[in-house]
């Protein structure tokens, strides 16, 4: 167990929000083709009630603050957020496009100390990155922010969305990450919408895609390992948590409301109503969440996969049901194992049931059927049942 | 010992108090530390005008059943070590506060 596992499980014990991901906006200046986001403003928190509740936050623990949108340079007040943020030493990283960067707002992260600033890169080409951003010039203007946050001395993160649009793109994608001295993350799966709207889910990559995309050597440190058979969950696994969501961790949308992920869209409380740590501590529906474990889980407890799935609750809960499993996590563990989950083999078998209905049955209308002779029918099934 | 010594927070660490521990988290680096319950101790003193020897004697030796010789060495051996990882600054003068120091407000 490394420090931070450490780290988590003293939070864990003490049931403190070590991390905290805080959308300041939802408007943004891309329009990707895969975003989960509606980017019209519905009534962001202002100035005041962001600092309010870094307040808040801090006094409650919060380590780590991830701050992100939309596009969080879209908001006037970012740098005015960031330093008070900073005096009350938050660890800060930052999710962006970059595309607003320039040499001012660089240097100005690097003296406030920001400890990682995140941008999103979907191809290595040009026109591919601004065919998904829609923004036409928005890849030579991420790239150049990246090289300047680098030449001060800014730690930068490229994170790459596989897609249909760029699932050829990602080995281009992490040569340029290396080539800008920048970290790479590959995030192999396109969310469905916060609203839960699954149109976007059509851009993921088909389940050979991302077989293959799992035995990359260049992607994967250990491909054997990574790929292995699975494990079904033992009886220690089953009284384990899910994930840190709602446990260690927490969601803010820019309109205060609370969610245990932000990929996990259930509102526990609205942040200018009640104070961040009256809802961390009492929500009912966290107290919910926090409730589940492993063996809760009826179909991912009984699964192969249950001692080593990466299920999301949030995804499984856009799904329909915060105890069901999550199908994209279970085609994630396919593709590494080829081991079909509980799940996937459920929804094959209701497949095979639908494209052979049962016999139509032949109903005969019965003449002069009385209501006495109902009445004797109905106790007939009654007592068959019993 | 004759010469004073003083210690400030860096001003470029992200800290937390956990329990009795202090994380701290060097931006140069990111590299995480946690303080044990003594050395957060000390942390949380580390004002940069109140001298080392006073922390020792007004905030360890009053806790611990410590010499406060021994104190002031493992102290010291403490204070430059954290330094050297660039998350305690240490000088012979008192330390002013730096404008917009973000360490400033978590331990008012």
């Amino acid at each position: 167990m490394n420090l931070m596992q450490q780290v988590g499980e003293r939070a864990l014990q003490l049931g403190v929000p070590l991390n905290v991901h805080l959308d300041l906006t939802y408007r943004c200046n891309e329009q990707c083709v895969h975003c989960y986001l509606d980017h019209h403003d519905h009534g962001e928190m202002t100035t005041a009630e962001i600092k309010h509740l870094l307040k808040e936050m801090a006094d409650a623990g919060v380590f780590i603050l991830t701050l992100s949108g939309g596009e969080i340079f879209l908001r006037k007040d970012l740098f005015e957020i960031l330093e008070r943020a900073r005096e009350l030493t938050f660890c800060i990283r930052l999710k962006t496009n970059a595309v607003l960067i320039r040499q001012a707002q660089a240097a100005r992260l690097r003296d406030l100390g920001v400890e990682s600033v995140q941008v999103s890169i979907y191809s290595h080409r040009p026109e591919v990155h601004d065919a998904i951003t829609k923004i036409p010039g928005s890849f030579r203007r991420s790239i150049d922010a990246i090289r300047l946050l680098k030449s001060h001395g800014v730690r930068v993160q490229i994170a790459n969305v596989l897609m249909t649009e760029n699932q050829d793109d990602y080995r281009g994608t992490h040569a340029l990450a290396e080539e800008l001295g920048a970290k790479f993350t590959l995030d192999p799966i396109v969310a469905p919408m916060m609203d839960g709207d699954r149109g976007v889910m059509d851009l993921n990559v088909s389940e050979s895609a991302l077989h293959d995309t799992f035995r990359d050597e260049s992607l994967i440190e250990d491909v054997a390992e990574f790929c292995a058979p699975p494990r079904a969950a033992d009886e220690s696994l089953l009284d384990s948590l899910p994930c840190s969501a709602g446990h260690t961790s927490c969601y803010i949308s820019p309109y205060g409301e609370f969610y245990p992920c932000v990929q996990f869209p259930l509102s526990c409380g609205n942040v200018r109503e009640r104070s961040f740590i009256d809802i961390w501590r009492h929500s009912e529906q966290l107290r919910e969440v926090r409730s589940i474990r492993l063996r809760d889980l009826s179909s991912c407890s009984q699964c192969a996969h249950g001692g080593s799935c990466t299920r999301c609750p949030g995804l499984a809960f856009l799904e329909g049901n915060m105890r069901g499993p999550s199908t994209q996590d279970c085609e994630k563990s396919f593709a590494r194992t080829g081991i079909p989950s509980v799940n996937l083999l459920s929804k094959k078998q209701q497949k095979k049931d639908q494209a052979s209905p049962p016999r139509l049955v032949q109903i005969q209308l019965v003449p002069a059927v009385t209501g006495r002779r109902l009445a004797e029918m109905g106790n007939a099934a009654a007592a068959m049942a019993s | 010992m004759s010469r004073k010594v003083y210690i400030a927070r860096s001003p470029r660490i992200a800290a937390r108090k956990l329990g009795e521990e202090t994380l701290v988290m060097a931006a140069q680096g990111s590299t995480l530390f946690t303080l044990n319950p003594t050395a957060t101790i000390l942390w949380q003193a580390a004002d940069g005008v109140t001298a080392l020897d006073d922390i020792v004697e007004r905030h360890i030796c009053s806790e611990f059943e410590v010499e406060p010789e021994q104190a002031m060495r493992d102290a010291e051996a403490l204070a430059q070590e954290l330094a050297g990882h660039g998350i305690l600054l240490i000088s012979e003068q008192p330390i002013p506060a730096v404008k917009n120091s973000p360490v400033q407000e978590q331990y008012r």
